[in-house]
């Protein structure tokens, strides 16, 4: 079913068992993180009637910096209820890579299923200025500059290499919005035409209000199986059949912002050609990157993306690469897809990024 | 199923209150090249990198895998950041040994630092939090009451948790990496010392270090460098909640799991026997008679009678820290790496001064939160 | 211009790099019932429905079962020192003379203990098992936050025995 890999291995099958995601909102401003969670833990394992006793290995994924202290992740876990002790560990990443340490537990064939969960707010403090805190401390952190510049200068070179125009931003946004219209648990969610976007004000030029991703706070849950879980737990499993992630360069100047390479190294070791793929869920937080990560990819435009209306729609920093994952297997689950893509992405300008392939049967 | 994953290359910075000499990425990097030149490789022959440390807050670098990415040779690579409080140096090793055991990488890159020097971790762990009380001054505040505790139910004399204060700070005296180099300690001096956290004084808690640790895992068919290889009999993670009801603190429910899960994978039945040395994290000199309980090295309460009688000291029967322990040195993040570090320079007879003689089978142990998240490994110079 | 090269400076070793952020924190429905509780000079806590533990505060779910906790529990004002210790080390942001006392402190009628400060007894004569009462401030100034508990001080009571509370150790 899948191809071998770098190493010449064929990966074990395993399938996204379940998916739930909590409702993503501006500002969560009644629930903490422990209440935030709890209801997306009981939805994820209710989908397929089994409790945390059916899990053997838990990864979750959070940033202590956005939620302002220490630990974050620790309280968090009383959410699932740890006891007796678990076999349990945390990345400080998108819980994408939480998802990918558990494929890899999952891949040495001792265990069939883990539970992995993550939580964003990106409400509690100026997201901005928080995530400054990822550059380079000594040279360039000091001279504060925000997310939103940064990822303005990555459009800006992409209009000046001639690859995409202000217009094609607007359209992904209003194609993303449109789309989200459809999804419940979407936070933005209109059908404006394009030319009412061109009349936005730019935020920092050449990015208008529209290429901005919204600032929410979200969690989201997703069971692997493996072996007899997988099939017990669904009649038509959705497998990962390919996965892979990579890192670049940190110094901006030393990268070609307009192309991603890391996205296309990891595609061609999860075995992206080796197939047709339906839909892709992409997390291209600001407009302009989805045609980054879509050239990336090589995707052509008979693929469906970001059906979900994507991160454009709702951006919970932390989850919204593990929500890609699980609306990519949604697609295919429904029929509406054989084969599909998942994308994550962390850093600065498209640093880091992390590529899924799931295939039904 | 699984592949067989061994310790290839080792590396360690000199750990020191202040490592003004070197940025993040250059302490990074010395650890990391150490353990390069150790296994005989280079950057390129590294697949992919796994890095840990404790709250980014410490250095005020948020998710700092992205800054230090190109000082690791991980640019092109898979990269891993990971995070489960003071176990994560053992974690994240733990992760970079799944990578190689599940087949998908042949050599694996894994370090792990603290530069607590860059800003203030006293700081960064009680940053005031509006709905709890501002109380804890640090970790030993939070460990204090539950040593009092464990002094309690086991009726240990007090200068048991000076002995182990002396006892590491003197093996330190043989290792050239050991922060604290204390010639004269003596129980006298430990007494003498400041008394921080009653019943806790200066001397029996851990000092603030700057450093890194560094290892290079490998399969079977990769095995490279100087010295043999450290071959993985076992690897376990257990986690329990921070807080519930009739929760034992002194003798946590997860690290009894954790280490009869990473026993029965190594075959460890009579662990003091079996075992020629441990590196089990101690960052108050009471933990080491606490988790020679919880670890199975004797029975329930008989902890500080082993502590007393010497077993535990470098000559005795089973040496814990023979490199002086997190009571010398203590990068926060990677003191659960040292650990790890150590017992594989041990069975591959790397360890100088401080090598027990012989040893061919060794525990790695750390643990973190509020005793709530345990790492372990298994060590041996025979192939499992 | 000065004939000093750079080379005579010597290496940079530090740089500093003022920081601040701000949050605005969540505590969630169950913690605000226990900070409403404190503005009207009570602790009030949950009970698990599945084990029936009480917790105060209660985060909103059992730590062990991962269920919210949903019947709201009126505590004691009084409880026992579990444990303590006597804090003598100076750090950013603290608030009270040192030395003082940090102690573990059961309510009567809860299922964990929590971290609070003893006053009005000298740092040497703090035992554990001893029987303790919350002070508030005035009524004029509670609020819905710890800051109306002032601290805790021995009732008088026998001293609890060990039995009785060893199990919250
Ligand atoms: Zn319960």
């Amino acid at each position: 079913m899948s191809a071998a890999d770098a190493t010449g291995r064929t990966p074990r099958p395993v399938s996204i068992a379940s998916f739930a995601q909590s409702q993503n909102v501006r500002r969560d401003d009644e629930h903490n993180e422990v209440e935030m969670l709890m209801p997306v833990i009981a939805e994820v394992f209710g989908n397929i009637g089994i409790t945390k006793d059916d899990v053997d290995f838990i990864c979750s994924g959070s940033s202590d910096y956005l939620i302002g202290g220490p630990f974050s992740f620790v309280m968090a876990l009383d959410a699932v209820g740890v006891w007796p002790p678990r076999s349990e560990s945390h990345v400080e990443m998108d819980g994408a890579w939480a998802l990918y340490e558990a494929w890899v537990l999952l891949q040495e064939g001792e265990i069939d299923a883990a539970l992995v969960y993550s939580f964003g707010r990106s409400s509690l403090g100026d997201l901005n200025e928080i995530l400054t805190l990822q550059l380079d401390p000594y040279y360039v952190a000091p001279l504060w500059p925000d997310t939103v510049s940064l990822a303005a200068l990555q459009a800006r070179a992409l209009i000046d290499s001639g690859k995409a125009t202000e217009a094609d931003f607007a359209a992904i946004a209003a194609r993303s919005r449109k789309d989200a219209l459809a999804n419940p648990k979407a936070q933005v969610a209109n059908d404006l035409p394009v030319e009412r976007l061109l009349e936005d004000d730019y935020v920092v030029s050449p990015l208008r209000r529209h290429a901005l991703p919204p600032i929410t706070d979200g969690a989201a849950a997703i069971v692997l199986a493996a072996g007899d879980k997988a099939r017990q737990w669904a009649d038509k499993p959705v497998w990962i059949t390919g996965f892979d992630h990579r890192m670049e360069t940190h110094s901006l100047g030393a990268r070609d912002l307009t192309s991603s390479p890391s996205t296309k190294k990891a595609a061609d070791v999860a075995g992206l050609a080796d197939g047709p793929i339906d839909v892709a869920e992409i997390h291209a937080p600001y407009a302009h990157q989805e045609i980054i990560i879509k050239a990336a990819l090589g995707l052509d435009d008979k693929v469906a993306i970001n059906p979900s209306g994507g991160p454009l729609a709702a951006n919970p920093i932390m989850s919204a690469g593990l929500i890609r994952i699980g609306e990519a297997a949604a697609r295919i689950s429904s029929g509406q897809a054989k084969r599909a893509v998942a994308h994550a992405t962390s850093g600065p300008c498209l640093q880091q990024n992390l590529v899924c392939v799931l295939e039904g049967e | 199923m699984a592949e067989r994953c061994a310790v290839i290359g080792v590396g360690q910075t000199h750990h020191k209150s202040k490592r003004e000499d070197v940025s993040i990425a250059g302490l990074v990097r010395e650890a990391a090249k150490m353990a390069l030149e150790d296994a005989d490789l280079t950057w390129a022959d590294i697949d992919a990198v796994v890095i840990g440390k404790a709250p980014d807050m410490f250095e005020g670098n948020m998710m700092p895998e992205l800054y230090l990415a190109p000082a690791l040779g991980a640019v092109g690579k898979p990269m891993f950041r990971v995070h489960t409080a003071g176990s994560v140096g053992g974690s994240t090793a733990l992760v970079a040994a799944h990578l190689v055991k599940s087949g998908i990488h042949k050599r694996v890159l894994t370090v792990a630092y603290e530069k607590q020097s860059d800003s203030d971790a006293m700081w960064a762990l009680s940053v005031p939090q509006p709905f709890a009380a501002p109380l804890l001054a640090g970790a030993g505040g939070y460990f204090a009451p539950h040593i009092r505790a464990y002094m309690r139910r086991s009726g240990a004399p007090e200068y048991i948790g000076r002995m182990v204060a002396v006892k590491d700070r003197k093996n330190a005296m043989r290792n050239p990496y050991a922060h604290l180099h204390l010639a004269d300690i003596d129980m006298k001096m430990v007494e003498d010392s400041m008394m921080l956290w009653d019943p806790l004084r200066y001397l029996e808690a851990c000092p603030s270090s700057d450093g890194a640790a560094a290892m290079v895992l490998s399969s079977e068919d990769a095995v490279s460098g100087h010295y043999p290889p450290a071959w993985i009999h076992g690897t376990a993670m257990r986690s329990e909640p921070t807080m519930f009801a009739g929760r034992d603190q002194i003798n946590p429910q997860a690290g009894r799991d954790c280490s009869a899960d990473v026993y029965a994978q190594a075959g460890i039945t009579n662990p003091r026997e079996q075992f020629d040395v441990a590196e089990v994290y101690v960052p108050f000199s009471w933990y080491e008679p606490m988790w020679l309980e919880n670890l199975g090295f004797c029975e329930l309460g008989d902890g500080w009678k082993l502590t007393e009688s010497g077993a535990t000291a470098f000559d005795g029967d089973i040496p814990w820290n023979a490199s002086g322990g997190v009571l010398s040195s203590n990068p926060i993040g990677a003191s659960g790496m040292l650990r790890f570090l150590e017992v594989a320079m041990q069975v591959r007879g790397q360890a100088g001064e401080h090598q027990v003689d012989g040893a061919k089978l060794a525990l790695g142990q750390a643990y973190g939160g509020g005793s709530q998240f345990f790492s372990m490994w298994v060590v041996g110079s025979d192939k499992p | 211009m000065s004939d000093e090269t750079t080379e005579d400076r010597g290496p940079v070793t530090t740089l500093a790099t003022p920081i601040r952020l701000d949050f605005d924190f969540t505590p969630g429905i169950a913690q605000s019932k226990f900070l409403r509780g404190l503005e009207r000079g009570k602790f009030m806590g949950q009970r698990c429905p599945t084990c029936g533990k009480v917790y105060v505060p209660s985060r909103g779910s059992c730590p062990t079962d991962g269920v919210p906790t949903t019947e709201d529990v009126e505590l004691a004002n009084v409880g026992t020192v579990t444990t303590y210790c006597v804090v003598n080390v100076p750090f950013a942001g603290q608030s009270i003379e040192i030395p003082y006392i940090c102690a573990q402190v059961l309510l009567d009628g809860a299922n964990l203990s929590f971290m609070g400060l003893i006053q009005e007894i000298p740092t040497d004569q703090i035992r554990m098992g001893m029987r303790v009462e919350a002070v508030w401030v005035e009524p004029d100034e509670l609020t819905p936050s710890l800051a109306s508990v002032r601290y805790f001080r021995p009732n008088g009571e026998p001293d609890a025995d060990y039995e009785t509370y060893k199990e919250y150790l």
